[in-house]
């Protein structure tokens, strides 16, 4: 007496083989959802009360960063402009743009607006602009091509293993400290090279290297401490 | 200190937080359903995690209080905890299901700018302001720090002579207090809310009945002040009102002190020691090495400098004193007496002194030996002695202390005489009792208490409370920073502005002044006693600013008053004000010959406790959990008593005893300490508080109801009986002796000046040599910093500020007695204290224990996850976010300084407290081991800052919290790789050794031998 | 070999056929009806797992301190049970696994309950160091993968390494056990009258027909898994004992831990195959296939392993003299006069003493008197993980930082339960699986002699 038909051999055999190609696939699908955007907003930009546009005061009316962004030098902390910062040019123009509403407001009533945080980084990460500016590293290293963002979202994951990427070869992204605000900079090559102290460098990892060098960057090991950034 | 960028939304987000709180619990419902959950819980089960919410729930008064409470935390904690608990282990599993990395999806946050931001502030940098906290009338000058206009951190001021940087543990906790969510927050009328507005009007009417009558019927009491401005509010008053009175009171008052002086100079006179240049310190049960002792920071600071063994020219201290002190550990000769009997010890130095005759003959021994030397020493050491009486001795020990340092020529050299800091220098016992006694003649119309909780702490005999309660007076008004046992009995409750809310002035020990300013607007719109004088002065509207200032104005007129005034501010005090010595014309003493009080009758003291003082901060958690000095008691204050006594009475630690003394009774356990003299009990007062708030209600007991205003410190007479049953007692120190059955251990490295000078470096014989390693040693000397710590054991005398000072700075919390009494306490920094020897007459040595920093950490290869790491600087890393919390690292842990978040320790909910934190320290949760970082923080900081500056850290520049808030500076930090560090140069010296050396750990925390000087004749 | 020339009680009393050995054994899963004593057996089991189950939600809501464990005893319970569990699984490989290398026939009757056992036990055990980690919910870091913060655990400590011992040791052990059932469950898949038992057991027979080539490849996957599983029967423990021996705790660092803890192990497992067997033998009077034979072998075991333990625990403490350490020599006179004592004292009566009864042969031979002795000794192995974990930490190197250790409510009921867990397994298995070996009893039988 057969209780099974004879496909069932067959099939059963299939979902052996098949089970392991499943949880392979979920595994993967765990690990890419984790560095998606759906986790890391990435490239997301965030819902603002006013649509402030870094594209239009950045790239259109070059403002210098340090304009709003006072504290980026001598500060862990950039610092987002108080309300009377943008007052000082719409109390001029734009006066009547409905969209600037709650900014007048804000003055007005002096309660503050309430902006959606974008690069924001977990509590127990002690991150320091002033030191990074310092050794040469860039704004739009870490923060991208702000001047043609419109809106404001993050641009790297912001996840460790990306904060390590440079950390673990700063080389790679130091910049002139005369640079470091200029969003249009380009990393040196042939046609674009960089000169630094009157000489031409023309890749990026000779210039790299001779910044590490001259910005007296702590070594690799000393910048991987978890203390570095790890309170 | 880099503040994190989300400081800047913090402060905002906290009031947020704090309506979105206040909704939640407000509307009775809500809050009765999670009381309910709690009591529910508490029904099934008394697990000690439930410590919080049982001391809050325990009785019906305190839930009462409870329902009234704005945040009835206890009850709102629970809710939320579990709940966010529950959700944490929820996305715990189910990620731990999916296995995804331990970074969840952050939820958006909010960042709040300034509409217009003042132009000192830096997002992310604190500021630093001088200010000056007040104790017993004596002001110690202290620098706030301040991020984005939050007070944070309490510090010494460098530049002011009576701190040098140092701090009291007092001072250092005032921060908690300024937050504590329990102070008062409303002006209340019998329990209701009122408004200042409501206040003035009810008080208008009787102020003008009374300018009929002079103002006969109004009696101000304050505690003691020494504030200049406010004293001359008070002055005009009086002239405003000629037949008004004002009232001093404190329990824990000077009038010793200044019955002494009145006797000795005919009037009340001040008396300061210059210990830098004292050879022999005798004390005279005097405790001037502990917080509460004017000036103590100082005199802590100049002691430690003459007790410096390689310096040479070490300081000899002799101590004859009652309960073991802290100041008693440090002696090189203690001899214990009763305080009963100081007075004739005393009594036969002078005449010895002055006439070179023998001393008289004593019934004991190694007294008579004791006092032979003693007299020996002070006969060679004319102009550079010092004898100090304590504070609670009798007014004769007081003549006594004067006629010696007198006699010995000690004056201008040692010992100096200023006028008085206190402002209005009367005896405060008899202040109060004329007070009472008018009340109860019914000649009080207007009562008005300013500050202080005589209802709690007036003498017993006096009995305050009922006088207060039912002598009917018609406007009795309390302001006080707490509704307490005072405000109850008053019709008129105003919530009091914390100094570091207020405007005010205060004189230190030296008579310097400091303006007091405030860090931050009144959290509860607080008024001060300046404020509130003012009203009675018919200045309505004053604020604190405009009276201090104006009062200073009229001191320093002038174009450049303005320039004086931010000097004043910026420096912290102000220039010329402080005392200048003066020579006081010894009258002839006339005191009675004491009478000797029979050997075996029980004596009781009553002394200031070291953590809560009289009780005005028994809500404070930092300070109920800080161990006490000698017994290491925290939350509690049982009655010490003597081995010898002890053994006679068949009595243990914990038994629970009643004392009776004329008709009082309290019962309460007994803490068997060392060094206890005979016959002799000893209590600290300022526990049992009824109405202190969650942390001090219930706390230890009220000793006050024995306390008479006849006899405010000790008295013979009393009655101590086995009262049967235990009570469980929380001590932070499992062990407080270095012997074993198995041998003792060196964990504390002593000799004398002679031992030592013969054998330099008897205390590294367990040092292993630098090769001892399979694996190859780290390249420090490659290294820019290595970071390094030496803790001079001589200097340390266990003062206690480094722990409350870490506590502050790391953002530790309390965690509860229950949880102490198992042993789950978690300051990161602790000061073990030890006994050796005769159990009557010990050796004590105090011994700071923070994070040895190991090169070799044994915690370090067990951590499964990497959670704690060494740095290239050498530094122990501790990576909260990567602990997982196996505990495998504290138990491999040698020195047990490894602290664990057993339960959620940390308070999430309260806004004040989040308010109150270093924003520079990740806050610990549940379930994560924690531990000394060497204040990473700070290092980090620097050398961020001296890179920008491209330059190294300074020696010096760099200081840990511990090191900064020590009076003694008997903590150095910094780089050793630098040779010309203090930190190298104390390693050099031969007497610094590491603890458990021959673990062969390689701790980068080391120590400095402690080296006595004894006196050789004493030594045999 | 010949059974029957070998000297001693027979491995299976004479008189039963292929058909008789199969039907006893496979008619207490299929026709047997299950007896009252087995529900309120495995009722009682089951409440116990409940209440485990209702501590461990609770300790995930509230965090360990609900435990006793405190600093300076960081372990409590929770590790003491981890490896008190762990050494009772060793018994199960050791017979199968090492027993079936050795060509000891008397196993065939108790390995499959013996494998069972080591299942339960190990499962015990593998809950102990997750739910004792003080955030759970992240205990997965202990598992190397690939992840956002390019952080990998730490190698050198002795929990990565017990991550992996127990994970493998619980794998092959499954396998080890499911493979062995196979022949049995296609037995039992034939015997079945029932639709959805056919189906079930049909699908976990895998399509076993008992063919020549499923003997064939039966017998090669079997002799391979029991290859693997001998050496974890020593290396499972002894990674184990590396927790201690690793670190500096006194009375933790020492080089003896490896071979004692596996001795140990072997003797506790054996107890707790006792225990189990003695009843069940009993219950389902199953005398003739677990006869006098395999007590007595076990007796032998445990009075071996005993005496190995023994020795541990002197060497421990004439090292404790002879090092002439103060911290050793301390830890010795604490654990003899310390706060503890007692429990020490009764460790050493539980493990060393009362089991030595078990040289007269008259008590080796009366299943009462094992049963008890078995017990004791399960009692006894806890005690010493006690006393190992406990007694060394609340006294180590500082006097100041001493402590003491309370257990808590809650530990004693996830300890407890754990105990109702392992046991409801248990009598779920003897219900639904062959609790003996059908086909290796029938290998025993004269029948299997003559083929040969």
């Amino acid at each position: 007496m057969q209780i099974f038909h004879r496909s069932t051999n067959t099939i059963s055999r299939a979902t052996i083989y098949g089970a392991v190609f499943l949880i392979a696939v979920l595994l993967w699908a765990v690990l890419e959802l984790q560095r998606s955007p759906y986790i890391t907003y990435a490239k997301v930009a965030r819902p603002q009360p006013v649509p402030f546009s870094h594209q239009h005061h950045v790239g259109g009316l070059g403002i210098d960063c340090r304009y709003c962004h006072t504290s980026v030098e001598n500060s862990s902390f950039a610092g987002i402009p108080p309300t009377k910062t943008c007052m000082n040019c719409h109390s001029q123009i734009w006066t009547a743009a409905p969209l600037l509403e709650p900014v007048r407001e804000s003055f007005r009533t002096g309660k503050s607006l309430v902006w959606t945080r974008v690069n924001d980084l977990p509590d127990f990460v002690y991150f320091d602009h002033s030191i990074h500016i310092n050794k040469g590293v860039g704004c739009n290293t870490c923060h991208g091509p702000v001047d043609r963002m419109p809106l404001m979202f993050n641009y790297a994951s912001l996840q460790m293993e990306w904060c390590l990427e440079c950390h673990r070869a700063p080389e790679k992204n130091l910049r002139p400290r005369d640079q470091v605000f200029n969003m249009r900079y380009e990393q040196p090559s042939n046609d674009k090279p960089v000169v630094l102290d009157g000489k031409l460098y023309t890749d990026q990892l000779s210039l790299g290297t001779n910044l590490v060098r001259k910005y007296k960057l702590r070594t690799v090991t000393d910048i991987t401490s978890c203390s570095t950034c790890h309170r | 200190m880099a503040g994190r960028p989300a400081s800047t939304t913090e402060m905002k987000m906290e009031e947020k937080n704090a309506k979105q709180h206040r909704e939640d619990i407000c509307p009775g419902k809500k809050d009765k359903l999670d009381l309910q959950t709690v009591r529910a819980q508490i029904a099934q089960t008394k697990g000690p995690e439930y410590w919080r919410s049982l001391e809050e729930l325990a009785g019906s008064s305190e839930f009462q209080e409870m329902m009234h409470r704005e945040f009835p935390k206890g009850a709102s904690e629970w809710l939320d905890a579990v709940s966010r608990r529950g959700f944490l282990k929820l996305m715990g599993a189910s990620l731990a299901m999916a296995g995804m990395t331990a970074c969840t999806k952050q939820p958006m946050e909010p960042i709040v700018p300034y509409v217009r931001q003042p132009e000192e502030v830096i997002p992310g940098r604190p500021l630093f302001f001088a200010s000056a906290f007040t104790l017993g009338g004596y002001a110690s000058p202290i620098l706030v720090e301040s991020h984005l206009y939050r007070p944070t951190k309490i510090e010494g001021n460098e530049q002011h002579p009576a701190s040098l940087g140092g701090t009291d543990v007092f001072a250092q906790a005032s921060i908690l207090g300024m937050y504590d969510p329990d102070r008062s927050q409303t002006i209340a009328y019998l329990g209701d809310v009122r408004t200042w507005g409501n206040f003035l009007e009810a008080i208008r009417g009787p102020l003008n009945a009374q300018k009929a009558v002079q103002g006969a019927g109004i009696r101000i009491l304050t505690r003691t002040v020494s504030s200049p401005a406010l004293s001359d509010q008070l002055k005009s008053v009086l002239k405003l009102y000629p037949q008004a009175k004002w009232h001093v009171y404190e329990p824990v008052n000077r009038d010793n002190v200044l019955e002494g002086a009145k006797m000795a100079f005919g009037q009340p006179v001040e008396t300061q020691y210059k210990l830098e240049n004292a050879d022999v310190i005798v004390s005279l049960d005097a405790d001037f090495l502990y917080a509460g002792f004017p000036g103590s920071t100082r005199y802590i600071r100049d002691f430690a400098k003459r007790r410096n063994p390689d310096a040479g020219n070490m300081s000899r201290l002799y101590v004859v004193e009652s309960t073991m002190t802290s100041t008693g550990a440090k002696a090189d000769h203690r001899l214990p007496v009763r305080a009963s009997d100081v007075a004739a010890f005393a009594g036969h130095l002078p005449a010895a002194i002055s006439t070179n005759e023998p001393v008289p003959t004593l019934e004991h021994p190694e007294q008579q030996k004791f006092t032979n030397a003693l007299v020996q020493e002070l006969r060679s050491h004319r102009g550079s002695s010092v004898v100090i009486p304590g504070d609670h001795q009798p007014l004769v020990v007081h003549v006594l202390a004067h006629e010696i340092n007198q006699a010995l020529g000690n004056v201008g050299k040692t010992v100096f005489y200023t006028d008085p800091v206190d402002a209005n220098p009367i005896n405060q016992t008899d202040s109060i009792k004329d007070l009472v006694a008018d009340m109860r003649a019914g000649k009080v119309d207007m009562l008005f208490i300013l500050g202080g909780n005589p209802a709690y702490d007036a003498p017993a005999d006096l009995n305050f409370a009922d006088a207060l309660k039912n002598t009917n007076i018609p406007m009795r008004v309390h302001l006080g920073l707490y509704q307490d046992e005072t405000a109850e009995l008053c019709q008129w409750h105003v919530n009091e502005a914390h100094y570091l809310e207020a405007w005010g002035d205060a004189r230190a020990y030296d008579g310097t002044v400091s303006i007091v300013q405030p860090l931050i607007a009144p959290l509860y719109g607080g008024k001060s006693a300046y404020e509130l004088i003012a009203l009675l002065a018919g200045q309505t509207e004053a604020t604190g600013h405009e009276i201090v200032q104006g009062y200073w104005q009229k001191q320093h007129p002038g174009a450049d008053f303005d320039m004086f005034w931010r000097k004043s501010l910026h420096d912290g005090w102000i220039d010329g004000t402080t005392f200048s010595p003066k020579q006081f014309p010894m009258k002839m003493a006339s005191y009675l010959p004491f009478a000797k009080n029979p050997p075996n009758a029980i004596e009781i003291n009553f002394r200031r406790d070291p953590c809560v003082y009289d009780g005005c901060f028994s809500n404070n958690g930092w300070l109920q959990e800080l161990p006490k000095p000698m017994s290491k008691m925290t939350w509690d204050n049982p009655v010490l008593i003597g081995p010898a006594m002890a053994d006679r009475m068949g009595l243990r630690t914990e038994d629970l005893v009643t004392l009776e003394l004329n008709g009082k009774k309290v019962t309460a356990p007994i803490w068997i300490q060392a060094g206890h003299p005979d016959n002799s009990i000893t209590v600290f007062l300022g526990y049992g508080r009824k109405r202190a708030g969650r942390a001090g209600t219930g706390a230890g007991f009220d000793m006050y109801p024995l306390r008479s205003s006849a006899t405010p410190w000790f008295t013979t007479g009393v009655n101590l009986t086995k009262a049967g049953g235990t009570y469980k007692l929380a001590t932070t120190q499992g062990y407080q002796t270095m012997d074993t059955p198995e041998g003792a251990r060196p964990q504390v490295r002593t000799a004398s000046i002679e031992e030592y000078r013969k054998e330099p470096d008897f205390a590294r014989d367990e040092e292993p040599p630098a090769e001892l390693t399979l694996y190859k040693p780290y390249p420090y000397d490659k290294e820019l910093y290595v970071w390094g710590m030496a803790i001079d054991l001589n200097a340390c005398v266990g003062c206690n500020n480094c722990i409350v000072a870490c506590q502050s700075e790391n953002n530790i919390p309390v965690v509860g007695k229950e949880q102490v009494v198992i042993g789950r306490h978690m300051h990161w920094l602790r000061v073990d204290a030890y006994y050796q020897g005769d159990r009557d007459s010990p050796k004590a040595y105090f011994q700071p224990v923070p994070c040895q920093q190991c090169e070799n950490a044994p915690c370090e290869v067990v951590c499964p996850v990497g959670a704690t790491v060494h740095s290239t600087e050498g530094l122990n890393d501790m990576v909260y976010n990567r602990c997982v919390g196996t505990r495998y690292c504290s138990n491999n842990c040698p020195y047990k300084v490894r602290r664990f978040n057993f339960l959620l320790f940390q308070d999430w909910e309260t806004p004040q407290l989040k308010m109150m934190r270093n924003p520079d320290v990740t806050v610990r949760s549940r379930g994560v081991m924690e531990k000394c970082t060497y204040c990473i923080q700070r290092i980090t900081q620097h050398r961020i800052d001296s890179e920008r500056e491209d330059r190294k850290i300074q020696d010096g520049e760099l200081q840990t919290a511990c090191q900064q808030s020590c009076p003694a500076q008997a903590i150095t930090f910094g780089n050793i790789n630098d040779p010309s560090s203090q930190v190298s140069k104390f390693k050099a010296i031969t007497r610094n050794y590491s603890l458990l050396a021959d673990l062969n750990t390689r701790p980068r925390t080391t120590y400095l031998a402690e080296i006595s000087n004894p006196n050789p004749e004493l030594e045999t | 070999m010949d059974e029957q020339r070998q000297p001693g009680a027979p491995v299976i009393e004479p008189g039963y056929t292929f058909g008789t050995v199969t039907d006893k054994i496979s008619s207490i899963v299929l026709t047997r009806p299950t007896s009252n004593g087995w529900y309120l057996g495995f009722g009682v089991a089951f409440l116990l797992t409940m209440m485990m189950l209702y501590a461990v939600g609770y300790l995930f809501l509230r965090g360990v301190g609900i435990w006793g464990i405190t600093i300076p005893i960081g372990w409590g319970f929770a590790i003491v049970n981890f490896v008190w569990w762990i050494g009772i699984g060793h018994a199960g490989t050791l017979i199968s696994a090492i027993l079936l290398l050795l060509r000891q026939s008397w196993r065939n009757s108790i390995n499959r309950f013996a494998e069972a056992m080591t299942l339960f036990a190990v499962s015990a055990a593998g809950l102990f160091p997750l739910i004792h980690v003080g955030r759970p919910w992240l205990a997965y870091w202990l598992f190397p993968y690939p992840n956002t913060m390019n952080y990998w655990p730490q190698f050198r400590s002795p929990l990565v390494w017990d991550v992996f011992a127990v994970s493998t040791y619980a794998t092959i052990s499954l396998l080890f056990w499911f493979i062995g059932l196979v022949p049995d469950l296609a037995t039992l898949r034939d015997r079945s009258t029932n639709r959805a038992a056919q189906i079930i057991y049909g699908m976990l027979a895998l399509g076993w027909r008992g063919s020549a080539r499923h003997w064939h490849r039966y017998e090669t996957a079997y002799l391979l898994l029991a290859g693997l599983a001998t050496p974890l029967v020593l290396s499972v423990h002894t990674v184990v004992s590396f927790d201690f021996a690793v670190a500096i705790v006194p009375g933790w660092h020492t080089t003896i831990f490896p071979p004692y803890f596996v001795a140990g192990a072997i003797y506790s497992g054996f107890a707790m195959v006792l225990m189990l067997a003695i009843p069940i033998r009993k219950f389902y009077g199953l005398e003739d296939f677990i006869t006098e034979r395999h007590l007595q072998n076990s007796a032998k075991v445990m009075l071996a392993t005993g005496l190995i333990v023994a020795y541990g625990y002197a060497i421990e403490a004439f090292m404790g003299w002879y090092s002439g350490n103060r911290f050793d020599s301390f830890l010795l006179w604490n654990r003899l006069h310390g706060p503890y004592a007692p429990w020490y004292f009764s460790l050493l009566a539980c493990n060393i003493f009362i089991p030595q009864v078990l040289w007269i042969r008259k008590l080796r031979t009366s299943p009462v008197a094992l049963f008890l002795v078995s017990g004791v000794i399960l009692v006894g192995m806890w005690l010493e993980r006690f006393i190992i974990v406990v007694v060394s930490l609340h006294r180590d190197f500082l006097t100041s930082s001493w402590g003491m250790y309370y257990p808590t409510r809650w530990d004693w009921m996830t300890y407890i339960g754990t105990i109702g867990m392992f046991l409801a397994a248990m009598f779920l298995f003897v219900r639904i699986l062959p609790m003996i070996s059908i086909f290796e009893m029938r290998t025993l039988l004269p029948e299997a002699e003559v083929k040969e």
